[in-house]
């Protein structure tokens, strides 16, 4: 296990000593005793998340489209420079290996994080290509910073142009003098950055961050926050709402594209790319993934038949629930996946993945209370539970 | 003017939103007139000063029912309450005392004072929350109106709610409804210092003080809040309580309620005993099915309309119930942080509650003064600098420092008009107790808003400056609230209805009120 860069200040800051690991490196589940305040801080001012651990990889040279092209579902050829997309790809039968973002640096250079390695992948399908592909996992450190206040906070670490910088934009900058790319993007719904610059100057960052943070009431963060979070925007978690196809060992661990709502982003009708034959015959998906709203009433008149107050796990849960046609539980039509209360929505949401059939249905969710396992409602809705508007505005 | 309107609500405060909401919801045409050019009643935030957002009055939330924010779908308009990590009460010495949501912290700050309390604390809060589910379901539902046959099912309702209730259990129910808070607590734990912030909360809003009898059940408040799922205790909401004053007024206009500010009411139209409409101050009138008042019960049913209106046990009932406000409230605009000499420095135990209150006789002594119509010239504060959690309220690096000061009775020796002349030197007596907790906090001070109990009457149109619309007292509870033959939202006047704090289950920014008032008047399927 290896520290990131940042670890001499989250030493300091980690209150809780609940440290996980994630891609090999520490990471803080949360700072505090409870995640709570870190949830609210990104919710109501900022929060700032290492985000070091994804994999880093810069494909340069004319062919650097051509090859990501060929290996993810989406048509990159319309992204503009200093623009950034998310991205799934699939094995050679159509099931997806794992989600990540591509930011175009320049008219032959991209930069893309994903949560599993990939670069023997790339590599893979880049002979006789002129294409240069750099893991700068090590090199390159992550920072997300997240929340309403981010675009200020950055404003007053002296980041300019803030206002030109769209959602899913990117620019090139400097921080306190460290060389840093910075895209309008994050994994929580809300206004958000995330940030990259070389290792070795990463506390110069975070030091000046936090400093001008401080008075927009910044707090650092850890991953439970970030979990509630993006299960309230709806964004799926690599390893938790699917698996990577090349870790499966049967076809019902395997999710494609389609079963994951993201057809919206395969474009088939391309040159060829890796797993577009599959694709082609995959789209008439029996699944699709949706999101729940669990029946409050129900689940809290659940707690009340025990004689107790409702009291729901206080962090996001990442497990498979079974989900029912039935209060019987005879005949199941899918599985949630990861859930949380919702603070900001007063709701007891989920992400599940559902049989087609079924999406536009309610289904029943199994909840154990006091030890007996039991069925409440649940209503199937979009799952991007949480989208304010100033995730997308301009900001001034 | 369009004269086809099913209801009328007086008052934009959050109860008439509320109540707005839920009409329109139901397909009612609906108009709301608020007097002020702002929203939310006492529910306000205000930009007092330049860049320094307040909630003027009312300043943090907890017991804003879970199913309303559900049914109105506030989330989407605007609504989110961030729960307090911590309720601090810094003392002359040692550390202060900070009670955290983290149980075993709090067991360790309260042992340094008494491990014997530290052990009976958790065993308090356990009964004081299974007690809070009892009464988070009374408040949940309308009360019985008497004990009449027509109640039979309400009545019933009620004793089901202490069902299940073990026998000692009720015993300390009984004790709980009839104790003061100070007895009450000497029953549990041995440290005055323990004791005197949980006394504290057993007095907010009311003219009694931590050692008068029936004070004990106040405590229940603070154990019947409901925030994210769970029994929770306080928050603040996001851009001050305005916003969720602002989220039901966006609902209600979400489902075609048509809102209007600057529009005072001066009277409502009544024929034969009928309501029929109101007039605005600037003679304008308007017609409408139902009336619903938001304002409290003496300004509705003598202020509204003319007193002879209603019948005499009614009348009488009315003058009975009782306002006499006994607090006022401090709002300090800052350029910097108070520093605690208990506990220096910036940490989390400024994000949460602070109270001053460190003994149970320093609360006891507070409430002696005001009994003789004189402001406490060391009063219990209540202050939250909600800038330290969400930055929108104040300029960067600044602070906004709210602070619910108890007692400054209304009725001062000289009368309530005194105020006017006294206002500063209770200002003054604000700033001076905080100093002796936090020196050099007086140099912080940018700005500072000085709300009297004189101030919230005329601002905000509380009588006697009562935050509840009507103290919350046991014996103005229930179908008491606001008298007998008067619960229930309806009135005398036909179709004249109430809304606000003054009817079942009363203030603290609940919306209890407005929504079963909505509910009620569906009911009668107009």
């Amino acid at each position: 296990m290896l520290p990131t860069a940042f670890y001499s200040r989250q030493l300091d800051l980690c209150e809780s000593m609940d440290w996980t690991r994630w891609s090999g490196y520490y990471a803080p589940q949360s700072y505090q005793l409870h995640h709570e305040n870190e949830y609210h801080s990104i919710r109501t001012a900022a929060g700032l998340i290492d985000i070091s651990p994804l994999f880093k990889i810069t494909i340069t040279g004319p062919d650097s489209l051509t090859l990501l092209n060929r290996i993810v579902v989406r048509d990159l050829s319309k992204l503009k420079e200093n623009r950034v997309a998310y991205v799934v790809w699939c094995d050679p039968d159509g099931f997806v290996l794992g989600d990540g973002v591509v930011m175009r640096q320049d008219a032959d250079t991209y930069f893309f994080m994903c949560h599993d390695p990939t670069f023997g992948w790339l590599q893979k399908h880049a002979t006789h290509l002129n294409v240069s592909i750099r893991d700068e996992t090590e090199l390159l450190a992550g920072l997300s910073l997240q929340g309403p206040h981010s675009a200020k906070i950055l404003s007053h670490a002296g980041v300019k142009n803030l206002s030109g910088l769209k959602y899913f934009g990117a620019i090139h900058t400097n921080i306190n003098g460290t060389p840093t790319w910075i895209s309008r993007s994050g994994f929580t719904g809300d206004l958000g950055y995330e940030l990259w610059f070389p290792s070795n100057q990463a506390l110069n960052v975070w030091d000046t961050l936090m400093e001008s943070g401080s008075e927009y009431a910044l707090r650092a963060a850890g991953l439970k926050a970030l979990d509630v979070c993006r299960i309230e925007a709806g964004l799926l978690q690599h390893g938790v709402d699917f698996q990577n196809a090349s870790h499966a060992l049967v076809r019902s661990q395997k999710s494609t594209p389609y079963d994951l709502g993201l057809g919206w982003m395969v474009h088939l009708d391309r040159d060829p790319f890796v797993g577009q034959a599959g694709l082609r015959n995959l789209q008439n998906s029996r699944y699709t993934m949706v999101g729940l709203d669990i029946d409050w009433i129900q689940t809290r008149d659940l707690y009340e038949s025990k004689g107790l107050p409702p009291a729901l796990p206080v962090e996001a849960w990442s497990m498979s629930v079974p989900l029912y046609r039935d209060h019987a539980r005879q005949h199941q039509v899918g599985y949630a996946t990861s859930g949380t209360w919702s603070p900001i929505l007063k709701r007891y949401i989920a992400l599940a993945t559902i049989e087609t059939s079924y999406a536009s249905d309610s289904v029943r969710i199994e909840l154990a209370v006091e030890h007996a396992r039991q069925c409440v409602d649940a209503r199937i809705v979009e799952p991007r539970f949480y989208d304010p508007p100033h995730k997308r505005a301009p900001v001034g | 003017m369009n004269t086809s309107w099913d209801v009328v609500i007086i008052g934009g405060g959050h109860n008439g939103l509320v109540c707005a909401a839920y009409l329109a919801r139901a397909g009612r045409k609906v108009l709301v007139l608020e007097r002020r050019e702002v929203l939310g009643g006492a529910a306000v935030s205000e930009e007092i000063f330049p860049g320094f957002t307040f909630s003027v009055a009312s300043y943090v939330i907890s017991l804003f029912r879970p199913r309303i924010i559900r049914e109105l779908e506030l989330a989407k308009y605007g609504y989110q309450v961030i729960p307090m990590d911590c309720a601090f009460q810094p003392l002359h010495n040692h550390h202060g005392l900070a009670r955290w949501s983290d149980a075993v912290r709090t067991y360790s700050e309260i042992s340094r004072y008494s491990r014997l309390d530290a052990e009976n604390y958790h065993d308090f809060k356990r009964t004081l929350t299974r007690f809070g589910r009892i009464a988070a379901q009374i408040i949940n539902r309308p009360a019985p109106t008497g004990f009449r046959p027509r109640d039979l099912h309400t009545l019933t309702g009620l004793l089901q709610s202490v069902r299940g209730l073990e026998q000692h259990e009720l015993q300390q129910l009984v004790r709980l409804l009839t104790l003061s808070a100070a007895d009450f607590l000497d029953e549990w734990f041995e440290s005055e210092i323990v004791k005197a912030p949980l006394c504290a909360s057993g007095i907010i809003g009311t003219f009694q003080g931590v050692r008068s009898p029936g004070t004990a059940y106040v405590l229940l408040h603070h154990y019947m809040g409901e925030i994210d799922g769970a029994f929770r205790s306080w928050g603040f909401a996001r851009g001050g309580t305005g916003s969720v004053s602002l989220a039901c007024a966006k609902a209600a206009q979400a489902h075609g309620a048509v809102i209007r500010t600057n529009a005072e009411v001066t009277s409502v139209r009544v024929r034969n005993n009928r309501a029929t409409g109101i007039v605005l101050a600037d003679g304008e009138e308007i017609s409408a099915r139902r009336i619903v008042s938001n304002l409290d019960p003496r300004r509705t049913l003598t202020g509204l309309v003319d007193p002879a209106h209603l019948p005499e046990d009614a009348a009488d009932a009315l003058a009975r119930f009782k306002y006499r406000g006994s607090s006022g409230k401090v709002n300090l605009a800052l350029n910097g942080l108070p520093d605690f000499t208990c506990r220096p420095g910036v940490g989390d135990h400024l994000r949460g509650d602070i109270a001053i209150a460190p003994s149970v006789d320093y609360l006891e002594r507070a409430f002696d003064e005001a009994k003789y119509g004189a402001f406490s010239s060391y009063p219990f504060i209540n202050a939250v600098i909600p800038s330290l959690t969400d930055p929108s309220v104040a300029p960067p690096g600044k602070h906004v420092m709210s602070c619910f000061v108890q007692y400054a009775p209304y009725e001062l020796a000289d009368g309530p008009e005194a105020w006017s002349s006294q206002r500063e030197a209770f200002g003054r007596a604000v700033l001076d107790t905080l100093e002796e907790f936090a020196p050099g906090l007086r140099d912080h001070v940018e700005h500072m808003q000085i709300l009297t109990p004189l101030d919230l009457e005329r601002d905000f149109g509380l009588t006697e400056g009562n935050i509840f619309h009507g103290e919350l007292s046991l014996n103005q509870l229930l179908f008491q609230r606001p008298a007998w033959g008067l619960a229930g939202y309806r009135t005398p006047i036909r179709n004249l209805w109430m809304c606000g704090s003054g009817t079942h289950p009363g203030g603290g920014v609940m919306g209890a009120s407005g929504e079963l008032a909505a509910k009620a008047l569906l009911r009668e399927r107009i």
